[in-house]
């Protein structure tokens, strides 16, 4: 039954990658606007994971209930560094601001490092070893859980985007930015609303990685080259691109590991990446600037 | 060399003279700490210069420099241990390497049009993809690492590399001097004009007749180059090598930091960058081991507060402003 085996993997890379693209989500989001690179995403997402996992250690609150008020508290911190730090930025070269989010990146891994130790947190969930079988499938509780709670988030997110009036305006900063400011929005609030969202994906995604994986400080180097991977796959600014390129590579990471070592699993999404900015820069779902 | 040195004025000769008479007196002073400091400071004066020379002249993002470090590194010392191909034959090769990989990246990315953070990420991309690769070569020792052996007959082999401190201090200040008239020669050349060109406005470049894909593959073949013999310098200077640590993504940042905080597109950015970098983050360790402070990470934290300090107050580097102070200012393109 070796085919059974494969769906399981690609299933569960499914599952993994929709967590992994909503935490890309953020980083797409936040550049397809503001026009920043947040190299200091994967740091943002492990400082979720540290506070979910706290949550989860002191007062017992599930991750899943916990991504509501972290994402919120991640929103308004997302707003207040755009207004405080990176709006100054913007309009600077890439390099400059480059710097800035990696010295962002080097204080929140540190600090991490000096709260929690290098050592990696499991959170131990009491339904962590649950699962499903269907048919053939056996498939982790967590994951679906993670996988449908990341959904849910980025339907939100796609609605917010379409139908409110600030995500439209966001869209139209997106769009046209010397239009979008002749006609009397407030670019720099926007943008600082902008990062706050995508802070707020990264601190649900975040909280749901703790239900998959251990909390670490050296992950956040690791997630920031992660989200890119995806987010260019999919497509930089294309929302639907991020958690395709997510899924994509979550079942790549998946079949790499299953099939060959786990150690060398995220060789194939450098490669995937390279394959990807040289045939198809615009990504897999974007369109041609 | 003379019609830079004569291009100078009075005070530019002046304190390029100072500076560089310290420097070669040094060692009769210094202790063998302060001895490695400096030397290290040499080392990141000469590989920022590599990329200053990408980055600062022909205005081409790279953030995986570490992947040249490491090819050079790996390809000298496997040349070395197993073949007994001494370094100094064994740079060579190692450029050569470097610089094809340097090539295949660039003509990927000039070619398909990758430019800007696609670029950033397409050289990131390649260097993690390397770094895992070493990890599971066998050949170099894969993620356990390739140590170079200690042989106490060979210590006098200078031209092998084989030494001490004194050995890697002047070979790095070489290092560091030549990278240094390299890029003011290049920069007063014709394709250093054709870089500022095509850094500045590349369809205008383009425009004058200015063939840019080849001005820009001409920059990073140099700088892949120049920077892979930085790579043979770290292998023996610390005859041990892991891919997790040579490859890694913060050794490309490392590599970068200086030439930014000195100034992009500066002769001596670089070299000032990498004097205010290294000393700073050796005082964060004295200091914070006086204060009895030995929490993991303090140092760090405070190391990225700087750094963000620093790009915060002086976006174009400190280097233009200090030369300035200095009324050693001149704006070259």
């Amino acid at each position: 039954m070796m085919w059974s085996i494969y769906l399981n993997v690609v299933v569960q890379g499914v599952l993994t990658g929709l967590v992994y693209g909503l935490m890309a989500l953020g980083l797409s989001v936040i550049f397809g606007v503001v026009r920043v690179v947040n190299f200091a995403h994967g740091e943002f997402a492990v400082v979720a994971m540290y506070a979910a996992f706290v949550l989860f250690k002191t007062a017992g609150l599930d991750p899943l209930l916990s991504l509501l008020p972290i994402a919120a508290i991640f929103f308004i911190g997302g707003f207040l560094l755009q207004t405080v730090l990176i709006n100054a930025f913007i309009g600077r070269p890439e390099h400059d601001q480059f710097i800035l989010l990696v010295g962002v990146a080097i204080i929140i891994v540190n600090v991490l490092l000096m709260t929690f130790g290098p050592d990696a947190q499991p959170t131990n969930l009491s339904y962590a070893f649950d699962s499903y079988s269907i048919g053939p499938l056996f498939v982790d509780k967590v994951r679906i859980y993670s996988a449908v709670a990341a959904l849910a988030i980025a339907s939100g997110l796609f609605a917010f985007f379409r139908y409110t009036r600030v995500g439209i305006a966001i869209r139209a900063c997106a769009d046209n930015l010397v239009g979008a400011a002749v006609v009397g929005l407030n670019v720099k609030r926007l943008y600082a609303v902008t990062f706050g969202l995508g802070l707020a994906c990264v601190g649900a995604a975040g909280a749901l990685m703790v239900t998959i994986a251990d909390a670490t400080p050296s992950l956040g180097p690791a997630y920031t080259l992660l989200a890119f991977v995806i987010v260019i796959v999919g497509g930089l600014g294309s929302m639907t691109g991020a958690l395709v390129g997510g899924v994509l590579i979550g079942v790549s990471e998946a079949l790499a590991g299953f099939l060959i070592e786990p150690s060398m699993k995220s060789m194939f999404s450098f490669a995937l990446l390279i394959a990807v900015l040289v045939l198809r820069p615009q990504g897999l779902m974007g369109r041609r600037a | 060399m003379t019609r830079l040195w004569l291009g100078m004025s009075e005070r530019q000769r002046a304190l390029v003279g100072i500076v560089f008479v310290l420097l070669v007196f040094a060692p009769l002073v210094a202790d063998r700490y302060l001895i490695s400091v400096l030397t290290l400071i040499l080392y990141f004066a000469y590989v920022g210069q590599a990329w200053n020379l990408m980055m600062g002249y022909a205005g081409q993002l790279s953030l995986g420099h570490a992947l040249y470090v490491g090819l050079g590194a790996y390809v000298a010392a496997l040349l070395w241990v197993d073949f007994g191909v001494g370094p100094w034959l064994g740079v060579f090769v190692a450029v050569l390497v470097a610089a094809s990989f340097g090539a295949f990246i660039g003509w990927l990315g000039f070619r398909f049009g990758v430019e800007g953070v696609y670029f950033a990420l397409l050289t990131i991309a390649f260097a993690e993809f390397t770094r895992i690769a070493f990890d599971h070569l066998g050949f170099a020792g894969g993620s356990g690492g390739l140590f170079i052996p200690y042989q106490e007959q060979r210590l006098g082999e200078w031209w092998n590399l084989r030494g001490g401190q004194i050995l890697f201090y002047y070979v790095a200040l070489l290092l560091a001097v030549s990278a240094v008239l390299l890029v003011a020669r290049l920069t007063r050349s014709r394709l250093g004009y054709y870089w500022v060109a095509v850094r500045e406005d590349e369809a205008a470049a383009r425009a004058l007749g200015i063939n840019a894909f080849r001005a820009k593959m001409t920059a990073v073949i140099i700088s892949s180059g120049m920077t892979a013999v930085g790579g043979v310098f770290y292998a023996f200077y610390y005859n041990n090598l892991f891919p997790a640590q040579i490859f890694d993504i913060s050794r490309s940042i490392e590599i970068i930091l200086a030439p930014i905080v000195g100034g992009l597109g500066t002769v001596f950015g670089p070299v000032v960058g990498a004097f205010i970098l290294t000393p700073l983050g050796e005082s964060l360790i004295t200091l914070t081991e006086k204060l009895g402070i030995n929490v993991p990470g303090v140092k760090a934290v405070f190391y990225g507060a700087i750094l963000m300090l620093i790009i915060f107050l002086r976006p174009s580097g400190v280097w233009p402003w200090l030369a300035r102070i200095l009324g050693v200012w001149e704006r070259r393109p």
